[in-house]
């Protein structure tokens, strides 16, 4: 019953509200790509002004970036773990989330609180007796350690993202299938699992995004400028000593963060949604 | 008759194992732990196991490359005697402490400005989650930047300004500045998951609630008061527990931004137990000083079984 004036008044405040939010939120990004833009020159006058470019834009940090060190490599170790990791994840999940939310078998109940229970434990509580667990599997200083443990983090995070979606699906369908002749494993492939796909491609999102953005794990386990991962790279091998090369390592930070970036903009949707489900379910 | 009788048995044994697996794949019994049995196969070896060993790590004067023998609790006892370990401890709960309470009051305001008719609806949410989807470690370097000691551009904007005075605090070579950014730049990345948690929460509340509250004459603060808050409560609870653990847990802004300096005053228990443990070697230490985070992974893990789990099943 508002008058149409008052609420435009109200949509223009609540805009206002929102602006330092937003500022907080993009502003890094904003001033990351710039910096990795501007001349050396530039960036280290003191005299110039830091929100904008004056004296023109240059590529010179990436070219830097790209040939000089080993950031290729980086880039790659990363999309072979986290790909290897997410695809080892997903499978593992989901088969353990069908049992779980829908199956009854001895101690079904104990399992899925064990789940939730590893769900919750902190990669920083086990990094190092996991760094004599991969020294022991003869995986030290290996890409392949990351692919291995990656899994410890991201199945009990599919398994109960999964969950809730399979208990989504009504059980009767299933039924209906068995009755007519379809054996369990076909009820769950041709009928469950096509009901679910929004849940597999949240679950597979989460995945990716959770082990290209996993830092400790990688730090710990790898350290050869041919296994290591974009972010360990970044952060480690562009700094030497005193001397920080802060356009090119700013290019690395906004290079690095591309993948990321790029699933991001086409799955918005599937990103909210599963960050709320990965709480609330 | 004993030819064609060999060359029969095979045969039928086969016909029957096959039909056997698929009547076995089809009993919940079996096929329920079959399903089950490599993520606990893998939690086993790759998370029980390696929790039992920091357990007995912790209880050993263990040190890289060196047989270890047990040595009880003194490690545990020992770390109250070293000035790095309490200073980490107070930092723990000050960094938690400030980092989930800022989450909490600044997400709470941001779902509700979200919750409003927008212009640029999907927008403005993708531009409020992006810091919580890049690399923590990659976008922490920005900010290291950010707060730089001679081309700090937080200072120079607060020097534009007129909020702070010329040079502006060396935030990372500082006390309590160093503090400040590093639960400025957690809130930062954390901020995202509240205010989209707390956002679904609030737009799962009917409209019918508010529409009763304001025709028995609520206004905006009582709505909220006695409508938004109480039925917020679980969803408030769960996010609250999460990021306390993650945050108590953190390691990544740390590292990144302050390595724990200036003289220990922002290490974390992560942060502390990678120095003392890998770059020092001391790894019965370092795996009982990443064990005092397990009794508030515990007291959570306690609190969510009871809380959550309840109204899951």
């Amino acid at each position: 019953v508002r008058r149409p004036s008052r609420r435009l008044t109200w949509k223009i405040a609540t805009h206002v509200m929102l602006a330092p939010f937003l500022v907080f939120a993009l502003f890094p990004f904003y001033h990351m790509v710039l910096t990795s833009l501007k001349t050396d020159r530039e960036l280290y006058d003191r005299e110039s002004v830091p929100l904008l470019i004056r004296q023109g834009a240059t590529l010179e940090h990436y070219t830097k970036l790209l040939w000089d060190t080993a950031f290729v490599t980086w880039t790659k170790n990363s999309l072979l773990v986290t790909a290897l990791a997410t695809a080892l994840s997903l499978v593992i999940g989901t088969i353990a989330a069908y049992a779980l939310a829908r199956l009854r078998f001895f101690a079904v109940g104990g399992f899925g609180t064990g789940i939730f229970v590893t769900y919750l434990v902190p990669t920083s509580l086990l990094f190092l007796p996991l760094a004599q667990v991969v020294h022991w599997l003869g995986l030290a200083d290996s890409k392949w350690a990351l692919v291995v443990t990656y899994p410890t983090f991201l199945v009990p995070f599919c398994t109960w993202l999964l969950m809730g979606y399979f208990r989504t699906v009504p059980k009767e369908v299933e039924e209906c299938a068995m009755v007519d002749g379809a054996t369990r494993i076909q009820a769950l492939t041709r009928i469950v699992l096509p009901i679910a796909v929004p849940g597999l491609v949240c679950a597979a999102l989460f995945a990716f995004t959770l082990s290209w953005n996993e830092f400790i794990y990688a730090l710990t386990f790898t350290s050869s400028s041919d296994q290591i991962t974009a972010s360990v790279g970044v952060t480690s091998e562009l700094i030497r000593g005193d001397i920080y090369f802060w356009g090119s390592l700013m290019a690395g930070a906004v290079l690095g963060s591309v993948p990321i970036v790029i699933l991001y903009v086409f799955f918005l949707d599937y990103y909210v949604s599963g960050l709320t489900a990965g709480a609330l379910k | 008759v004993a030819v064609g009788s060999a060359r029969v048995v095979p045969i039928v044994a086969r016909a029957g194992l096959r039909t056997r697996v698929r009547e076995l794949l089809d009993r919940e019994r079996f096929l329920g732990p079959a399903f089950v049995a490599p993520a606990v196969l893998l939690i086993a070896l790759l998370v029980a196991y390696p929790f039992c060993m920091a357990l007995y790590f912790a209880l050993s004067n263990a040190f890289i490359g060196r047989p270890s023998h047990f040595i009880g609790i003194q490690n545990f006892v020992a770390l109250w005697d070293s000035d790095a370990f309490r200073q980490t401890f107070q930092n723990a709960f000050v960094f938690t402490g400030a980092a989930v309470g800022l989450k909490l009051v600044l997400g709470m305001a941001l779902a509700l400005l979200l919750a409003q008719q927008l212009w640029f609806k999907r927008l403005i949410r993708g531009a409020v989650l992006l810091p919580w989807v890049i690399p923590t470690a990659l976008s922490t370097l920005g900010w290291w930047w950010m707060f730089n000691s001679l081309y700090s551009v937080v200072n120079w904007t607060g020097i534009s300004l007129g909020l702070l005075d010329p040079p502006g605090p060396n935030w990372l070579g500082q006390k309590y500045y160093a503090m400040s950014a590093v639960v400025a730049v957690n809130v930062w990345r954390g901020l995202p998951f509240f205010a989209i948690t707390i956002l679904a929460g609030l737009v799962s509340i009917p409209r019918e609630l508010y529409e009763a509250a304001e025709a028995d004459g609520a206004g905006p603060v009582a709505r909220f008061w006695y409508v938004t808050l109480p039925l917020l409560r679980p969803v408030l609870a769960i996010v609250v527990l999460f990021s306390t653990i993650f945050t108590f847990s953190d390691f990544n802004i740390v590292y990144v931004l302050t390595h724990g300096g200036p003289i220990n005053s922002t290490h974390l228990f992560a942060t502390l137990s990678r120095q003392i443990g890998l770059e020092s070697g001391r790894i019965g230490e370092g795996a009982a000083i990443s064990l005092y985070l397990f009794p508030v992974l515990a007291f959570v893990v306690y609190a969510q079984l009871k809380f959550v789990r309840k109204e899951a099943y």
